[in-house]
């Protein structure tokens, strides 16, 4: 058995440019499509979980048929559903990357409306009632004393579902969607050379889950400034745990 | 100041306040007690409305709690709330606690504010904490800052549901001066407490509440010396032969 490293290096405009960026004829790339699904998803997926914590009963089970459906189907059925739904609805075929677009915007904001909610839930009672007691309107309330908290307490669910949301781009290619996994597959077909190219794919798709698991642990520490031991606390500490 | 005419409130089917009439003149200092679940706490989280109540009327400052036309927003900033827990804003320092109501719902200047909280921070005895988160404070220490975040709106009425409850007993005494100060001054106080001595160094009246009703109330001297019902004499020898 013998590997080509260099089939890498000969088609990296095209694996990296392409597939991974999108730039280039066919569009698409997994970059162009993650960021903006992740970005539209977690405002989608707030307006959500505010839903489903709602009182009254029109907007709050709405939310919860929403979640409960969208959580109970798999992720390609839905990216189907929209790539032949679409064209039968409106008579026209959206292009590949507006239609994975869609898809993982709704799939996702189904799973990160209740990261939201649980956030919000894990903030004290006594919180409410301290910023309510202080003369606070409901959305002062929630912009300067819940949301900040529960926006803390949400970090490591919601970059674990960003990373999933990340790997997940990879099922626009069942599509068509020139993506990084696409664009493997390509050469991977023309040059018969699949190991090469999967392994490679593996590597640049974990430096950028590392790189975000990475980002949300500093992020932690960053938006929790009364958590962060001041130099003299941490000092104390270590002396006092030090063996005699 | 504040009137209860014949309120009754419900959890469920839980009657935890039944038919409470009371008066609260402006300046006075009143100390409710009881044993807990007597609706002790309920009763005053009734008077900025954080539980509504079902039946009856309660009127704070000319303005009845149960008017649609009333509004609840204005009310609560004349009515200050120090809580059991403190429940200051974990993510904000001391100063930031302080200032967040002024600024927000009052709409003072930032400067009018940190100035505002630099008195207060000094006149609860911590001027040196003022960008210190509450994690880094000892439990006295929040519950000061607490008590200086409901005076920064300057309330007519200041309510305390067991503010010493929840601290170590070095540093009871620490937030009791604060308020023994406060009462001087001539703030109107209904503070829910145990601690009696408080209550007879300061407070005008005395009201004792058990299963939901007020059983006695009188002044501070009369209210020990010789409680009129069986059941505060009952509550009284257990609370303070230690």
């Amino acid at each position: 058995m013998s590997f080509d490293w260099g089939i890498i290096i000969a088609n990296w405009k095209f694996l990296i440019l392409q597939g991974l960026m999108g730039f280039g004829a066919f569009g698409g790339g997994t970059l162009r499509l993650a960021i903006p699904a992740l970005v539209l998803g977690f405002i989608l997926g707030v307006i959500v979980g505010l839903c489903r914590l709602a009182h009254r009963p029109w907007i709050h089970y709405p939310a919860v048929l929403y979640v409960e459906f969208f959580r109970g189907v798999p992720l390609v059925m839905v990216i189907f559903w929209f790539w032949f739904l679409i064209p039968q609805m409106t008579g026209q075929r959206l292009p590949e990357y507006t239609v994975a677009l869609t898809a993982f915007v709704v799939f996702e904001a189904a799973y990160l409306g209740e990261i939201v909610r649980a956030g919000i839930q894990s903030v004290p009672r006594g919180q409410v009632e301290a910023a309510t007691a202080g003369g606070l309107s409901y959305r002062q309330m929630m912009v300067h004393v819940i949301l900040p908290q529960a926006i803390r307490n949400m970090i490591p669910s919601l970059v674990t579902q960003f990373i999933v949301l990340f790997k997940d781009t990879s099922l626009a290619s069942i599509i068509g969607m020139m993506d990084l996994t696409k664009a493997a597959q390509t050469v991977s077909q023309r040059e018969i050379r699949p190991f090469e190219m999967y392994l490679f794919i593996a590597v640049v798709y974990w430096i950028f889950t590392y790189s975000m698991s990475r980002f949300s642990q500093w992020l932690e520490v960053k938006m929790s400034p009364e958590r962060a031991p001041t130099r003299r606390a941490a000092l104390r500490a270590a002396t006092a745990e030090a063996p005699a | 100041m504040i009137q209860f005419r014949g309120v009754n409130k419900w959890f469920g089917p839980l009657h935890v306040l039944k038919d409470i009439d009371l008066h609260i003149a402006a300046g006075e200092v009143v100390v409710v007690c009881g044993p807990s679940g007597s609706g002790k706490s309920t009763l005053i989280r009734c008077i900025n409305k954080l539980e509504p109540i079902q039946k009856g009327e309660i009127v704070v400052d000319g303005m009845p709690l149960n008017d649609p036309a009333t509004d609840i927003t204005k009310l609560r900033a004349e009515v200050g709330m120090v809580f059991q827990q403190f429940n200051l804003y974990p993510h904000m320092t001391a100063r930031q606690n302080i200032t967040l109501a002024p600024v927000k719902v009052r709409k003072q200047s930032r400067e009018e504010a940190e100035r505002l909280a630099r008195d207060l921070l000094a006149k609860v005895g911590i001027p040196e904490k003022a960008d210190d988160y509450p994690a880094q404070l000892s439990g006295g220490q929040q519950q000061r800052v607490a008590i200086a975040r409901a005076l920064a709106m300057q309330p007519k009425i200041m309510l305390f549901d067991e503010p010493t409850s929840a601290l170590d007993p070095e540093m009871i005494n620490e937030v009791l001066d604060v308020m023994v100060n406060l009462a001087r001054e001539g703030m109107t106080m209904i503070v829910v407490t145990h601690e009696m001595g408080f209550a007879k160094k300061v407070s005008h009246r005395i009201i004792f509440m058990d299963e939901g009703r007020i059983v006695e109330e009188g002044a501070p001297h009369a209210f020990f010396a010789n409680p009129k019902e069986e059941r505060t004499r009952t509550f009284l020898s257990k609370i303070l032969v230690h």
